[in-house]
């Protein structure tokens, strides 16, 4: 029965580290028997002397809670629970001895304090009502109490009645004592044997009670085994609480004053909370948790009876049952360790978003430095931030296009294997840049750095605003130092990199060939998801080129490669409109009816402006969708390569873009398979390790049986450790692309409604046009 | 650039060359030898003398047709419709033919006549309207010109040929049709001609026997507008109009083909901007995930904004077409029916002069006769002149105000698309700002 307690605190019965637990907390608690039971005695004494015996609901619990503990406790444990089990029961009224029972006053102490001033805040916060306050007692009380025969009940709660009526600091012992017998109590729910509250509490406090109770001071449980969610629950929530009611705890116990209304919450979840998330106990708990209702009602009924208490109990049972079990739905969530974790990483997340990451970084005035071939482009990167992370609130540094890469390639290496999509530069352009350094400065060129300033602008925000990406250093080091170490494996890229490219995208190709058999269908389909994405991305981009080539001038073939290098040719329709406007002029000078002739020119200064603003609205087609669906590929691309690495090798003379993404990035779901691969080869290894172990022992070679076993346990080591890995690779892919498709429709959306709000200015601007030009028209005569 | 780049022959055309009297067929003959155009010229050649047999046969018919043709002309009746309420209401394409349904309300009370014409028709009409006799001047009108023969099926070519016209569902054709005919019934010498009557009234479709005369139009002016055009003028005011004419022309041609540009390209965006929207459709995926929702209903409502895009283009093309566009190819077509005016003048200018001289240097013999064809001849320049003048004022009022009324049309069209469109725009903003 103690083992069962002692096992129920652990909210995760069924997980495998639980197992490993358990055992440690059995070796452990072999040795605190003695004490334990000593302890149980003294907890026991008081309360329990009166109580008669709860057989039937205990009986039910030790088989209940036998069931989980026999794989793991079979052997070990069997025996000694049942030995406790009979001491619990039967010599319930057994001697206590007092030192023991200060002992345990000593252990609880805080908890003691903590507890009483749980009372305390009860009875501050609702208007100071006797009848409340002894109500929340015998709730705290009822909680914790299953076993509570009648009597028992009233020794206790008199006391309580007593602390919460007189509001005076209970100096005596016996208050102390039943607060004790409350808080045993408390823990005991907690553990889900109110029952056998000694039993549970003498682990319960020796493993973690006295680390989380009377450790409290110290806060860290420093010796506390286990690292499970019930060690870190503990933590948060009682870790500052606690530590504040410690502080007075420690010097005066008896004092009541108002305590922090916190102080008291976190020891009520937590009651909850334990209980919750101990879903196997939880058929026994509910018992004494008075979840069940008859058996509650019950002692809810007794209890209050007894007390005549005044207040509205049915409100309170009412409070007293759904709360828990709110809490053990809510908890019952947490129980298994997947979604625990994802939790994790969502309210992490959440907690991102919610402050705004208040950088903006621009990207401006670029220029041109040297020349000849070795002449190369400067872009200023101006950033703003309150972030306190940054020595300054606004910082200006100069930055070449290799220094973009650079950062990519840091931030790539350093974050895609664990499963973040970093965000792709603009790919290197050797066409537009030569022409660049060619020198000539036509309208082209200076469309091409229009653009690629654009894309490094939004690709640094796309940085900076990514949470993780944010911390890195390179990052910080790129938008504050002055001098950055050149970027040199970038430079690679543009000649010798091919070669490398090549191998690389071969890599990827013979990747390919690994099949991984997709455990979760998550990823299954965001992958098919993100691959469809990606094509109907490149679709839309190839119309909306050749929307924009529309508007824009040239066929489309030849622009859509020109343009990719060297900016766009002035629009086709404002190309046509121009031409128009200038023949229209031409129709008016010849025109002889001087009225006439006047609108026509008239009409020409119309089409002039028109013209202009069919180049604005091509501008705006281009860098509002084909620039943000470009970016898009761009990003599905670190996202996947698989795809692009396919179509890599084939098309990498053509499409530079391919090319960069398979080349220098790795897609962030092939850093999961790779992850997922390397465990699958630690498995098979482990597989092989155990197969020659066997042989050896089949063969009687003892001295090689230990090597074995050694390999054995590295590898094994080795299987978790990558499991692990795999494991926080999917949570963290998970993660991203949730992130990145949040992003993608907040970018779609925003760049839309600038989209919108350009198309609408140019309409109104068209409107005012043809308004001004409606009288020309009408006084020719 | 050459005479023999302009006109294309084929051999049915020659045949009606050589029906005409005014060219004489040894010209013709060597005409023909230098056409640049007809790979099989010498075959043609062979066919132009075996037609020429037939020539004669033909010619008879044709007289014979006059001659009906000049007693339908005396009747010189009023037309009994209103000019102004002609409409060419439908069109229906039957294999190669388009067919249009041509309405128009009586003088007389209460009722239309609906009839059926085809482009054949018109060109019956027109031709016999070209070929009055008996009309003082006839020469010196300018004919309202006639669009030119819609090509059903070949598109690319029809609207090269057709320019505005060729565009639509044959909706700028049938305007331009209906714009003819409503210029020849208002016409104070057109409008005389019984055939317009017959045209506009007649149940039976009038012009189905083929008169393939308008090549001699074409032919005859091609022939000699090379040798004529720099012919000095007499007269200052024909000189000038000739000159501005010439410019006008070419500008208004300009013009036309630049805007026709203009309209094609925002025919191509609105084209784009649909496909645009229809992919935007394929990003739509059903799931429960919010966030795809999310996006699937960005998509959705992006295709809606990038539909009423095209919507806006498109009608910002149609108004593009059906004002402006349709305005500036009749003043186009005008122009150039004016040019043909104009050469007709020039040539019968020419022809006076050689008259004159011939009656300088006739001998005495000879002398009477010619006088009075140099008096004939001078008759009938004056009454050219005279009513060329009447239709050129005419025809510079009448063109400012229809040039007014399409940029009206025009800038009043646009305005509402624009308006309109700003509307829908503004509603597609404020939808995605209360989504966002």
């Amino acid at each position: 029965m103690a083992t069962s307690s002692e096992r129920s605190p652990p909210p995760f019965p069924d997980s495998e580290d639980q197992d490993a637990l358990d055992s440690e907390v059995v070796r452990g608690r072999d040795s605190d028997e003695d004490d334990g039971d000593e302890l149980f005695m003294s907890a026991a004494n008081t309360p329990m002397a009166k109580t008669e015996s709860p057989s039937p609901p205990r009986s039910e619990f030790a088989d209940l809670m036998r069931n989980p503990l026999i794989e793991p406790l079979s052997s070990s444990t069997n025996k000694p629970s049942s030995e406790l089990f009979e001491d619990l029961t039967n010599d319930a009224a057994g001697e206590a001895s007092a030192e023991e029972l200060d002992e345990f006053v000593d252990l609880l102490g805080s908890k003691a304090a903590a507890q009483r001033k749980e009372v305390d805040v009860t009875v501050e916060t609702a208007a100071v009502d006797k009848g409340e306050t002894s109500h929340g007692a015998t709730d705290l009380l009822a909680d914790g109490e299953t076993r509570s025969a009648s009597e028992q009940e009233a020794t206790s709660a008199a006391p309580v009645m007593d602390l919460g009526g007189s509001q005076q600091p209970p100096a005596s012992a016996k208050v102390t004592d039943h607060m004790e017998y409350l808080l045993s109590c408390l823990p005991a729910t907690a553990t889900s044997d109110a029952q056998q509250p000694g039993g549970a509490v003498v682990d319960l406090f020796d493993d973690e009670g006295s680390d989380i109770f009377t450790g409290a001071p110290s806060t860290k449980p420093a010796k506390q085994p286990q690292k499970s969610l019930f060690g870190d629950a503990d933590e948060d929530l009682f870790g500052e609480p606690l530590g504040a009611v410690s502080k007075k705890a420690a010097g005066k116990e008896q004092k009541e004053k108002s305590v922090p209304a916190s102080a008291g919450e976190p020891a009520h979840v937590f009651t909850k909370e334990a209980v919750g998330t101990v879903p196997n106990a939880r058929a026994v708990n509910s018992k004494t948790n008075g979840i069940p209702p008859e058996e509650d009602s019950d002692i809810f009924s007794e209890a209050t009876v007894e007390l005549s208490l005044d207040s509205p109990r049915s409100e309170r049972r009412k409070d007293a049952t759904t709360k828990p079990s709110a809490s053990t739905s809510a908890s019952a969530s947490l129980a298994k360790p997947q979604s625990v974790a994802v939790e994790e990483l969502e309210e992490e997340e959440e907690e991102e978003l919610e402050d705004k990451f208040d950088v903006y970084v621009s990207v401006k005035d670029p220029e041109k430095i040297g020349d000849g071939m070795n002449a190369y482009m400067a872009y200023k990167v101006s950033t703003q931030t309150s972030l306190p992370m940054f020595r300054n609130k606004t910082f200006t540094v100069r930055r070449r296009f290799s220094d973009f890469l650079g950062l990519y390639e840091k931030l790539s290496e350093k974050h895609g294997p664990s499963g973040l999509i970093v965000p792709p530069p603009p790919e290197k352009n050797l066409l537009g840049m030569t022409k660049m350094k060619v020198g000539k400065e036509d309208s082209s060129s200076a469309d091409f750095l229009e653009r690629r300033r654009g894309a490094l602008e939004r690709y640094l925000q796309r940085v900076v605003s990514h949470p993780m990406l944010l911390q890195d250093p390179d990052v910080r080091e790129f938008l504050e130092k002055e001098e950055l170490p050149r970027a040199v494996s970038t430079q690679a890229l543009s000649g010798a990199g091919f070669l490398k490219m090549l191998n690389k995208a071969s890599d990827a190709v013979s990747k390919m060939t690994i099949k991984m058999n997709e455990s979760d269908v998550w990823f299954e389909e965001k992958l098919q998801e993100v691959e469809s994405a990606d094509q109907q991305f490149r679709k839309l981009h190839a119309l909306v080129e050749s929307l924009v080539v529309h508007r824009k001038g040239k066929d489309f073939v030849v622009s859509v490669t020109v343009t990719r290098s060297c900016g766009f040719p002035p629009p086709e329709l404002s190309l046509n409109t121009a031409s128009f406007a200038k023949s229209a002029a031409m129709l008016g000078s010849a025109e002889d009816n001087t009225a006439l002739s006047r609108a026509l020119s008239q009409l020409a200064e119309v089409e002039d402006k028109m013209e202009q603003l069919h180049q604005d609205q091509a501008a705006n087609d281009t860098f509002s969708f084909a620039e943000m669906i470009a970016d898009f590929i761009r990003l599905l691309g670190a996202v996947r390569v698989r795809q692009e690495t396919r179509h890599g090798t084939k098309r990498c003379l053509e499409a530079p873009v391919t090319l960069m993404a398979s080349a220098s990035s790795q897609g962030t779901f092939d850093q999961r398979m790779k992850a997922w691969q390397r465990w699958q080869d630690a498995q098979a290894m482990l597989q092989k390790k155990r197969e020659t172990e066997a042989k050896l022992l089949w063969a009687n070679k003892p001295d090689k049986l230990q090597l074995a076993k050694e390999e054995i346990a590295e590898w094994e080591a080795k299987v978790t450790q990558y499991e692990r890995d795999f494991d926080r690779v999917s949570a963290t892919v998970r993660k991203e692309v949730v992130r990145f498709e949040k992003e993608k429709t907040k970018n779609f959306k925003r760049q839309i409604i600038v989209y919108l709000e350009s198309l609408l200015q140019s309409q109104q601007q068209l409107i005012k046009y043809w308004e001004a030009f409606l009288p020309e028209a009408k006084a020719i005569a | 650039m050459s005479l023999w780049d302009r006109v294309h022959f084929d051999p049915e055309d020659i045949l009606c060359l050589l029906s005409s009297r005014r060219l004489k067929h040894k010209q013709t003959k060597d005409h023909f030898s230098f056409c640049a155009f007809c790979s099989a010229r010498k075959e043609d050649l062979n066919r132009i003398s075996f037609y020429k047999s037939r020539e004669k046969l033909s010619l008879k018919e044709q007289i014979k047709g006059l001659k009906m043709m000049e007693e339908v002309n005396e009747e010189t009746s009023v037309l009994s419709v209103h000019g102004h309420t002609i409409k060419v209401t439908e069109v229906s394409q039957d294999g190669d033919t388009l067919t249009f349904i041509i309405v128009s309300q009586k003088l007389s009370g209460t009722g239309e006549y609906h009839v059926d014409r085809t482009y054949d028709d018109f060109e019956w009409l027109q031709q016999h309207l070209f070929s009055q006799e008996g009309v003082p001047g006839i020469q010196g009108v300018i004919f309202p010109p006639l669009p030119a023969r819609p090509q059903v099926n070949a598109s690319v070519k029809a609207i090269k040929q057709l320019g505005f016209l060729g565009l639509g569902e044959w909706q700028p054709y049938c305007k331009a049709l209906e714009t003819f005919l409503r210029q020849v019934a208002v016409h104070s010498i057109l409008s005389k001609n019984k055939a317009v009557e017959v045209f506009l009234t007649s149940t039976e479709p009038p012009g189905r026997q083929k008169v393939r005369r308008n090549i001699f139009n074409r032919l005859s002016q091609a022939v000699e507008e090379m040798r004529k055009e720099g012919h000095k003028d007499v007269d200052e005011f024909f000189q000038t109009e000739r000159d501005h004419n010439l410019v006008l022309t070419g500008h208004t041609r300009m013009a036309g083909e630049k805007f026709l540009d203009v309209v094609l390209t925002e025919q191509k965006i609105a084209v784009a901007c649909g496909h645009f929207a229809a992919a935007l459709h394929l990003c739509v995926e059903n799931g429960e995930d919010p966030e795809k929702r999310a996006f699937s209903r960005v998509c959705v409502k992006l295709s809606e904004v990038f539909d009423s895009i095209k919507k806006n283009m498109m009608s910002v093309a149609v108004n593009d077409m059906n004002t402006l566009g349709l305005g500036l190819d009749l003043d186009l077509r005008t122009q150039e029916a004016e040019k043909e005016m104009l050469f007709r003048r020039t040539c019968k200018l020419v022809e006076l002069e050689n008259a004159r001289k011939n009656a300088e240097k006739a001998k005495p013999v000879k002398k009477n006769a010619m006088e009075e064809v140099k008096k004939a001849a001078e008759e009938e320049f004056e009454q050219i002149c005279k009513v060329a003048k009447q239709e050129i004022v005419h025809l510079s009022q009448d063109r400012v105000g229809m040039v007014q009324k399409s940029l009206i049309q025009w800038c009043e069209q646009q305005l509402q698309t624009a308006k309109e469109g700003a509307d829908v725009f503004n509603q597609h903003l404020q939808a995605f700002k209360a989504m966002a």
